[in-house]
C-alpha cells in the first residue's frame, strides 16, 4: 500500500507539473486543445491525489505501523476518531491535506467560474498547477507521508492537546481557508498575465474568497474554543504565533472584501485589491510555513527542518513574481476615478483596510522579529503580549467604531447636516451606554468601557440600518414589515450578511473585554472539605477520583459550587495520564452560566500527593459571547454567500455579449 | 499482481487518458486557436460594466436619500449628474 500512496503522489506531482508547463505554453501561444488538457491535468490531480488520502487513511485505520508516520502520531490504544484525525496530526500529513483541498479547490474554481473569461481561465490553470506542484514535490521528494519502516509493536500515540473533538473540525477547516486564498490568488494573477483587467475575476472568485475567508474566521474561533477547554490555562488566544499564522492572512483578506467593492461600485483601487490579495495568499503560505518548519521553536530548528528552506524559497518567489507582474501591468490597472470626498462609505472603507492592513502587518512583524533577532544575535527573544495588546487596542477600537460609521454614511460624500441625523440614535445609545457602565463601576478597564461603548454605537447602528431599509422597502410597495424585511436582505445579500457578520464581530469584542478586562483569578492549596471564594461562588474541595480508560488515566477533582448558599453542581477538574505518550494533560472543568454568559473555569493546577489541590478558578464575565459570535458569523456568512438569482441573471446579460468560444 | 500496483496503474492510464482527451477527441482540429475577445467585444465588456456601475450608483442614492443618509439638498445635486451619466452609459452600451 506505501507503494501505492507514493505512486499516487508521483502522478499527481507529474500531472501538476504538466498543467504548469503545458498551460503557460497553451495560454501563451493561444492552444486551445493544450489548454484543455492542462485544465484535465488539475482535475486529474484531484483524482490520483485523493487516491494518496485513501491510502493514508487506510493506514492509520488499520494501525499499519510499518508506515513511519502512522506510527509517529497513532498507537493501538488511541480511539478509532482520533487515529483518523491523525491524518493532519503531523508534518507529512498536513503537507497532504493542502494538496487534497488545492486540488479540489482548483478543479471546483476552474469548472464552475467560467465567468472570468476563458483568457483568463487558461491563466489560472498554471498558477494553481504551480501551487500544487510545489505541495506535491514536498510530498515526493522532502516529506512523504508514505516512508516505511519495520513496523514496530505499538506506535507513539498522538499529542494528548490533539485527542480532542476539536481536532476533527478545526484543522480542515483553517486549511479550507488558508487553502481558499490559493483560488484569488490564481485568478488575480490570471486576469494580470492575461492583461485582463476588468471586474470579471473578481466576480468570478466572489464567491470562493468569502467562503475561504469564513472558513478561516470559523476555523480560528474552533481552535480558540479548542484551547479554551483543552489546553487548561484559562485562555483562548494567546498570541501564539500559529494563532497569528491563521490571524494574519484571514485581516488581509478582511480587508479585501472591503475594498473590492469600491472597485465594483467605482472602478477604484484595482492595484490596492491586487496586492491585498497578493498578501492574503502570501500571508497564508506563511502561516503554513510557521507551523511548519519548526522556526517558531528557534531558527536552528528551521535550518535542520526539511521543509522550512524550501517554503521560504516559494514563498520569496511567490512574492517576487506576484508583486514583478503587478508592476508590470501597473498602467493597465490606473484607476479613471477618484475619490469624491474624505467623509463617504469609501472613504470609511479605505480607513477600514489601512487600520486591518496595519493591525496584520504589526502582528507580522510580532511574529517575525523574534526570527530575525535569534537569526543576528544567537539569542532567543520573544515579543510579548502587551506589544500585541498594544496595536490591538490603537488598531482594533478605532475598526470596531468604523464598523459602526461605515454603515451610517453616503456613498460619494455625506453632508454634516445627513450625517448628524443619522448618527444621532447610535451616538446617543453609545453615551447613555458609557455613562451607564460607568456608574455601575465598570471603569476600572478603560479599554473596556470603550469597547463596550463602541460595540453599542455599532449595534445601534446596525439595527437602525435594519430598521430604514425595511422601512424604505415597505414604503416602495412591498408587503407587510416581513415582506419588507426579507426583500431588504435576499437584494443585497452581501450587504445585510455584512451587517450581521458586523454583529458578530460586536458579540466577539463584547466577549473579548469582558473576559479579558474583567476576569477575577483567585488560586488556593486545598485540602479535602477546603473551601474557597471567586466572584460571589463558594468552592468546596471534597477529594480525588481516580479510573483508568482505554489509553489514559483519569484523576478527577470533586468541587462542589454554591451561590448565595443555593448548591449549583459538582464539578471535576483533574490530569489524564497517556501512557503511550508519557504525557499528562490538564482537563479543566467549566460552569456556563447562560443567563449572564459567564463562566467559572476550574484548573486542577497541581494534585498533591497528600491529598491536597492546588485549584486555580476564574469568573470569566460574558465569555460565551464569543462563541455565540462564532455562530452569527457562520449565518452572516452564508447569507452574504447565498446565491441572488436576480444579481446572477444581471451578470449573465453583462457578460453574453463577450462570450466567445472555449 | 498485487491490488496496490492494479490501483495505481489504473490511476496512472486514467489520468493519461483524460489529460489525452481533447486531443483523442480531436486529432486534427480545424481550429486550434483560443479565441479571446476583439478589442469590440472587449470595449462592450467595459461599457457594460460602466453601465451597470452607473445605474448601481444611481440605486445607491436613491435607497440613500430614502433611508436619511443623503439630505434632500445633497440627493438634488447628486442625481441630475448620476442620471446623465447612467444616461449616457446606457446608450454607449446599446450602441
Amino acid at each position: 500500500m506505501p507503494d501505492l500512496g507514493r505512486a499516487a503522489l508521483a502522478t499527481s506531482f507529474l500531472l501538476l507539473v504538466y498543467a504548469s508547463v503545458a498551460g503557460t505554453f497553451a495560454a501563451w501561444h493561444g492552444r486551445r486543445r493544450l489548454a484543455e488538457s492542462a485544465q484535465n491535468a488539475l482535475i486529474a490531480a484531484f483524482g490520483s491525489t485523493t487516491v494518496a488520502v485513501v491510502v493514508l487513511l487506510s493506514a492509520l485505520a488499520r494501525h499499519d505501523f510499518s508506515f513511519t508516520y502512522v506510527a509517529q502520531h497513532t498507537s493501538r490504544e488511541l480511539p478509532l476518531g482520533y487515529t483518523l484525525t491523525a491524518f493532519w496530526g503531523g508534518q507529512e500529513g498536513s503537507l497532504l491535506l493542502w494538496l487534497f483541498v488545492l486540488c479540489g479547490y482548483s478543479v471546483a474554481a476552474v469548472l464552475t467560474a467560467r465567468r472570468a473569461g476563458r483568457e483568463v481561465l487558461v491563466w489560472v490553470v498554471p498558477v494553481l498547477g504551480l501551487v500544487g506542484t510545489f505541495f506535491a514535490l514536498l510530498l515526493v521528494f522532502v516529506a512523504s507521508p508514505f516512508a516505511t519502516q519495520v513496523a514496530p509493536a505499538d506506535g507513539a500515540g498522538l499529542n494528548p492537546s490533539l485527542q480532542n473533538p476539536y481536532m476533527a473540525i478545526h484543522p480542515p477547516m483553517l486549511y479550507l481557508g488558508y487553502v481558499g486564498l490559493t483560488v484569488p490568488f490564481a485568478f488575480a494573477m490570471g486576469a494580470l498575465l492575461a492583461r485582463r483587467t476588468d471586474e470579471r475575476w473578481i466576480v468570478a472568485t466572489r464567491r470562493w474568497t468569502l467562503a475561504a475567508w469564513a472558513f478561516l474566521g470559523v476555523g480560528q474561533l474552533l481552535g480558540a474554543h479548542w484551547a479554551y477547554v483543552e489546553i487548561g490555562w484559562g485562555g483562548y488566544y494567546a498570541w501564539d504565533p500559529v494563532e497569528n499564522a491563521a490571524l494574519m492572512p484571514w485581516l488581509a483578506a478582511t480587508a479585501y472584501l472591503h475594498s473590492v467593492m469600491i472597485q465594483e461600485k467605482r472602478g477604484m483601487l484595482k492595484v490596492w485589491n491586487v496586492l491585498l490579495v497578493v498578501l492574503a495568499f502570501c500571508l497564508s503560505l506563511f502561516g503554513t510555513f510557521l507551523t511548519r518548519s519548526g522556526i517558531i521553536q528557534s531558527i536552528h530548528s528551521f535550518t535542520q527542518s526539511s521543509i522550512g528552506p524550501w517554503f521560504l524559497g516559494f514563498i520569496c518567489f511567490v512574492t517576487a513574481g506576484s508583486l514583478a507582474l503587478v508592476l508590470l501591468r501597473l498602467p493597465l490597472l490606473r484607476s479613471k476615478t477618484r475619490l469624491e470626498s474624505l467623509v463617504s462609505r469609501e472613504a470609511t472603507f479605505l480607513y477600514n483596510n489601512l487600520l486591518l492592513v496595519a493591525l496584520a502587518l504589526t502582528i507580522l512583524w510580532g511574529v517575525v522579529y523574534p526570527i530575525l533577532s535569534e537569526a543576528v544575535t544567537g539569542e532567543p527573544s520573544t515579543v510579548s503580549k502587551p506589544y500585541y495588546n498594544f496595536f490591538l487596542h490603537s488598531f482594533g477600537l478605532p475598526l470596531l467604531l468604523l464598523m459602526g460609521i461605515g454603515p451610517l454614511v453616503a456613498w460619494r460624500r455625506a453632508s454634516l447636516r445627513a450625517l448628524g441625523r443619522t448618527f444621532l440614535w447610535p451616538t446617543a445609545a453609545a453615551v447613555l451606554a458609557g455613562v451607564a457602565l460607568l456608574a455601575a463601576g465598570a471603569g476600572s478597564s478603560r479599554v473596556g468601557v470603550i469597547a463596550y461603548t463602541f460595540s453599542v454605537f455599532v449595534l445601534a447602528s446596525i439595527v437602525l440600518e435594519f430598521a430604514r431599509g425595511t422601512s424604505a422597502r415597505k414604503a416602495l410597495g412591498s408587503v407587510g414589515w416581513g415582506g419588507a424585511f426579507t426583500s431588504l436582505v435576499a437584494r443585497n445579500r452581501r450587504r445585510y450578511g455584512g451587517y450581521v457578520v458586523h454583529a458578530s464581530v460586536v458579540l466577539l469584542a463584547i466577549g473579548i473585554a469582558g473576559s479579558s478586562a474583567y476576569q477575577t483569578v483567585r488560586e488556593a492549596r486545598l485540602h479535602p472539605g477546603g473551601a474557597m471564594t471567586v466572584a460571589g461562588n463558594r468552592l468546596v474541595f471534597r477529594g480525588f477520583e481516580a479510573r483508568t480508560v482505554a489509553n489514559h488515566r483519569e484523576i478527577r477533582a470533586n468541587v462542589d459550587v454554591y451561590r448565595d448558599g443555593n448548591y449549583l453542581g459538582r464539578y471535576r477538574p483533574g490530569k489524564n495520564q497517556y501512557f503511550a505518550e508519557d504525557q499528562v494533560s490538564n482537563e479543566v472543568s467549566i460552569r456556563h452560566d447562560l443567563l449572564t454568559g459567564g463562566d467559572l473555569f476550574l484548573i486542577a493546577d497541581q494534585v498533591n500527593a497528600n491529598g491536597s489541590i492546588d485549584l486555580k478558578a476564574l469568573q470569566k464575565p460574558l465569555v460565551n459571547l464569543i462563541w455565540l459570535a462564532g455562530l452569527v458569523f457562520v449565518g452572516g456568512s452564508l447569507i452574504a454567500l447565498w446565491p441572488d438569482a436576480r444579481e446572477e441573471r444581471r451578470l449573465a446579460e453583462r457578460y453574453e455579449g463577450v462570450a466567445v468560444r472555449a | 499482481v498485487s491490488a496496490a500496483l492494479l490501483i495505481g496503474a489504473v490511476v496512472a492510464i486514467a489520468s493519461v487518458v483524460l489529460v489525452a482527451v481533447p486531443f483523442l477527441r480531436e486529432p486534427v482540429a480545424a481550429d486550434d486557436r483560443l479565441l479571446h475577445p476583439d478589442a469590440a467585444q472587449r470595449r462592450r465588456l467595459a461599457r457594460a460594466e460602466e453601465r451597470d456601475r452607473a445605474l448601481d450608483a444611481l440605486k445607491e442614492l436613491e435607497f440613500d436619500h430614502r433611508t436619511g443618509k443623503v439630505s434632500d439638498d445633497d440627493y438634488r445635486a447628486q442625481i441630475g449628474p448620476l442620471r446623465q451619466r447612467a444616461a449616457a452609459a446606457l446608450r454607449e452600451a446599446d450602441g
